[in-house]
């Protein structure tokens, strides 16, 4: 019933703050998403399952329930968590009420509607990473795409509308595509699927000689198919070169907390998904195409980079490099070790937190001085010394520098990776990307916090951060980054 | 309900829903004869009866449909086999009263004002008993007398506002497209006669095993697809559907759109399932791929077209023409020894779009009451004003282009499963492709409502209770479908499994 509790905790405090009056829309909307919070936390603290739930590994807070008859089939309520989901259901919750708080200053109109359409977000994320049978696990996974227009669509830049739009049919295409895949790979075993729960599905895929050829096509073939239907499908999520354009333009029209959520949580979906349906269920797949899949990985990593660093908007520099760091997560999980995969995990994980803390430094920043390009501002450090050191330590943390999550993830990747079958040529030049990454992190630190100061818009910045919400902000971030060299240690 | 009660009630009782729609019919025109001028007593004594009759019939459905009425101990035939009652004609009789009921009540400040309300809601309920008897047909000459029965008082009602052009003409042209479909379905009807001798569809499937006049019964099995795809607004006889949307009054629109669609596809399924089996027919004509080509037209057709209006109205009418394509897609996934699943899914997928898409059409009939305007634009920074019903028409769009807001997801995608199992997969991709291109043109009416600014400002002087009552409760129907989702599915799947 925890899971449960949790999803319906959301919910609800989503249709309060809803209904809330403005003014206190925004501390009200903090206070109830400390529920989900602490709820989440016990569960991780009474938590004693561990691996893969899929493969056989353990399963917690479980429930199943029959939901829907139809013909011969069923599905089901179920839900639980294993070693896979665990983590990101605690970076859910901790990045919402981050992103929560941050909210209180950047957004100044309609905030019932902001602050409910967030926490209505968070029900849609914790969702898919709890379900356990594919439809319901689809409908969080579409779920989430409706408050995430809105969001965008109403509270962000210039672009927002075009922006949203373009996010909210690009992925839904790829999410449709991904169904075609998977109902493909369930049909074709016959009668002797009857529900589409995904611990089932995903035991009976790796029993040789269950899927059988449809429409003329052999077993291997429609494997082949149904992967690369659901490759395609979360490559867009992740997102994969070259399927990666609806991103940049959503992470920099979208507002700041927004943006968090976005980079933190919603990226993670696209790999969380890769993990649990095509790596655990058609390892064969893998093997065979190991190769080619490292190759889109390897591209990411590269392509990402060489984008952030052709950029002179911090949003899109934080934007393009986590393209750069997914390519990471995919090349430990096309490496399939322990290692690798381990990696990858923490990787996301990682990611999650220094990206999250990185959008947050720029929304400060551009809150305080209205411009995020790198040549309008420099010298920032002089007057904001508290923001810029926050940014520094999470630029540290995305370049890998070690005692930093992000160091911990990208070794575990390349330990994995070094390891496996495929060719160690792909490590090899996907470690340049750490160089491209220090490039681009270190000249945008040179060039807006180091030096004189000197700022083209024509806004006074206070030497200290006096306010409230700045304080805030800081300890915020503070502890996010805290949190991530935390669990670094913990691996 | 016991068996025991039931065992009480002589069988006749089965056509119940049908009789209490054409005895309401019948009763509003004495009501209306005897004071033909309605005041606003009067007024509310119409409303009052046509609710109160349309909701028993919905009533008296949903009641046999889960007492197992013709299910239990087999379908109850009736009138030497020309009507019978099943799972399938009580599941369709529940779509089509429920919408009934929803148009009606908007049709309470719609029509208000007007001195021929009592035609208006005779006409309604005439209509509805056709489109249930439809759903009981069970042969040639039932399902051609309960389609004439339906289409007539369907003219009438888009002709309703007889002083608008608009309306007038969408009326000439749905008669027009109508008769010629009639026509063609009637000649098939004979040409279907003329070789196997009979009019009840069983009869008709055992006597085409043995002849072999197989040219003259492809002629006549393709001719009425033609019918069919009138009534369902399907390609190639979907020129009506845009125009008589368009120009009807919006309730009717809805009426038109969501019941008079559910009555085409219940005759469509009974009458291939049970009349020309697809292992009798095979060698005479392969319906089943004739529906797929109708199905991937349709659904392209109609959600290409609707991407390109600016008039809302419009664009609703062109997305019920793509629809009417996803439906097909149960039709074109039947096989030889397949199961209830296809057919079950376009039931579902039927009563789930009779609450959603009568709902964005009443909609539509609010935004008229108000007088806001016709296109998108017009429809800028509606949300603010009005938030429950547009929270309402968020969810009927959001539905309606299968995301996870309402019970248009589930039974959508279970739609799409049904063509992956007949390993149409690439039919489901055309149609998932069509669906994410929907969902372009469904979110610029929420884009409209909540996002974009409106140019001027207008007043909305009151909010009429009738039309925001069915709105309320179709949203509310289709989100809570999504939880519920088990109830119909179960139904449909039951009643789909014993037909085939």
């Amino acid at each position: 019933m925890w899971i449960e509790a949790l999803i319906l905790s959301t919910l609800v405090a989503s249709g309060i703050v809803l209904l809330a009056p403005n003014r206190y829309a925004g501390k009200l909307a903090a206070a109830l998403s400390l529920a989900p919070l602490a709820l989440s936390g016990i569960m991780w603290l009474n938590y004693d399952a561990a691996g893969n739930a899929l493969l056989g590994g353990d399963m917690a807070y479980e429930t199943t329930t029959r939901w829907v008859e139809f013909a011969s089939y069923g599905l089901n309520w179920h839900v639980g968590v294993d070693g896979i989901s665990m983590p990101l259901i605690v970076l859910t919750t901790i990045l919402t009420t981050l992103a929560i708080v941050s909210a209180w200053t950047p957004i100044d109109t309609r905030q019932s509607q902001f602050y409910g359409l967030v926490l209505f977000l968070q029900a849609g994320l914790l969702g898919v990473f709890t379900a356990l049978d594919f439809f319901v696990w689809f409908i969080f996974w579409e779920v989430v795409l409706v408050p995430m227009y809105f969001l965008i669509a109403i509270w962000g830049g210039p672009r927002r509308k075009y922006a949203a739009i373009k996010f909210f049919v690009y992925t839904n295409i790829a999410s449709l595509i991904m169904f075609v895949g998977f109902l493909t790979l369930v049909f074709s075993m016959g009668p002797s699927v009857r529900a589409i729960d995904l611990t089932q599905v995903a035991q009976l895929v790796r029993t040789p000689g269950v899927v059988e050829g449809i429409a003329g096509f052999s077993p291997n073939t429609v494997k082949l198919f149904a992967f690369t239907l659901m490759f395609l499908g979360f490559a867009v999520k992740v997102p994969i070169v070259p399927f990666h354009t609806w991103l940049p333009d959503a992470h920099v029209e979208a507002p700041t907390p927004v943006s968090v959520l976005l980079a933190g949580v919603l990226l993670k979906m696209g790999t969380y998904a890769l993990l649990r349906f095509n790596f655990t269920m058609l390892p064969g797949v893998v093997r065979d195409y190991a190769a080619l899949i490292a190759v889109f990985a390897v591209v990411s990593v590269i392509y990402g980079a060489l984008l952030a660093l052709a950029q002179q908007d911090l949003k899109r520099i934080v934007a393009y490099s986590s393209i750069s760091s997914m390519g990471y997560v995919i090349l430990g999980l096309v490496a399939y070790t322990t290692h690798g995969v381990g990696g990858a995990t923490f990787q996301m994980l990682s990611h999650g937190f220094i990206s999250g803390l990185m959008f947050m430094v720029v929304g400060v920043i551009y809150n305080e001085t209205h411009t995020r390009m790198v040549g309008d501002m420099s010298g920032m450090a002089d007057r904001m010394p508290w923001t810029v050191g926050i940014f520094v330590a999470a630029a540290f943390g995305y370049m890998g520098l070690p005692l930093m999550s992000g160091f911990a993830g990208e070794v575990l990747v390349f330990l994995g990776s070094f390891d496996s079958t495929i060719s160690p040529l792909f490590t090899a030049v996907a470690m340049f990307g750490i160089v491209i990454v220090a490039g681009y992190l270190l000249w945008a630190m040179q060039r807006t916090l180091f030096g004189p100061f000197d700022l083209e818009t024509e806004y006074e910045i206070r030497p200290r951060p006096s306010t409230t919400w700045h304080r805030w902000w800081c300890c915020c971030s503070v502890w996010s980054g805290w949190v991530s060299t935390l669990t670094s240690s913990t691996v | 309900m016991t068996g025991a009660t039931l065992l009480e009630l002589p069988e006749y009782a089965a056509v119940a829903p049908a009789v209490i729609m054409i005895v309401t019919a019948l009763l509003l025109l004495v009501i209306d004869s005897i004071s033909p001028e309605p005041g606003e007593n009067d007024r509310l004594a119409l409303n009052a009866v046509a609710i109160v009759g349309a909701v028993t019939a919905l009533s008296v459905s949903a009641w046999f449909l889960v007492a197992g009425t013709g299910q239990t101990e087999g379908p109850i035939s009736l009138f030497e086999g020309a009507l019978v009652v099943d799972g399938m004609a009580l599941f369709f009789s529940i779509i089509v009263s429920s919408v009934t009921v929803l148009v009606l009540l908007a049709g309470y400040d719609y029509a208000a004002g007007d001195r021929y309300q009592a035609e208006y809601q005779t006409l309604v309920f005439l209509a509805a008993s056709g489109m249930i008897l439809l759903g009981m047909a069970n042969s040639f000459v039932a399902a051609f007398l309960s389609l004439e029965l339906a289409s007539l008082p369907s003219y009438a009602l888009v002709a309703y506002l007889k002083h608008n052009r608009g309306s007038v003409e969408a009326g000439l042209k749905y008669f027009l497209v109508g008769a010629l479909s009639s026509a063609v379905m009637l000649y098939g009807i004979s040409l279907v006669y003329g070789v196997t001798g009979t009019f009840q569809f069983a009869a008709v499937a055992e006597a085409i095993a043995d002849t072999g006049l197989v040219g003259i019964l492809g002629v006549g099995i393709v001719m009425i697809v033609g019918g069919v795809a009138f009534k369902t607004a399907s390609v190639p006889f979907h020129f009506w559907a845009p125009e008589a949307y368009e120009g009807a009054p919006a309730p009717v629109s809805a009426f038109i759109s969501s019941a008079s669609k559910a009555a085409g596809f219940v005759l469509a399924f009974r009458l291939f399932v049970t009349a020309f089996p697809i292992g009798v027919v095979e060698g005479v004509v392969d319906w089943t791929l004739l529906f797929l080509v109708l199905s991937i037209v349709t659904m392209t057709l109609g959600n290409f077209a609707a991407a390109t209006q600016e008039n809302v109205k419009r664009m609703l009418a062109y997305s019920s023409v793509g629809h009417a394509g996803y439906v097909l897609i149960a039709l074109a996934s039947v096989t030889t020894g397949s199961d209830g699943y296809a057919l079950g899914a376009g039931m579902a997928h039927l009563l789930v779009y009779g609450f959603m898409n009568t709902g964005a059409f009443l909609f539509i009939a609010l935004t008229e009451y108000w007088d806001v305007g016709r296109t998108f634009e017009d429809f800028n920074g509606l949300g603010w004003e009005a938030p429950v019903a547009c929270v309402a028409m968020t969810v009927f769009m959001f539905s309606l282009a299968g995301l996870p807001l309402g019970g248009g997801f589930v039974s959508k995608y279970i739609l799409f499963g049904a063509a992956v199992r007949s390993g149409l997969w690439w039919l489901a991709v055309i149609a998932a492709i069509n669906s994410a291109l929907s969902l372009y043109y469904y979110s610029r009416v929420v884009k409209a409502m909540w996002i974009d600014d409106p140019e001027g400002s207008f007043e909305i002087e009151s909010y009429p209770v009738g039309i925001y009552a069915a709105i309320v409760i179709a949203a509310v129907v289709t989100v809570l479908l999504l939880p519920g989702f088990g109830l119909v599915s179960e139904h449909a799947s039951a009643a789909a499994s014993a037909l085939v």
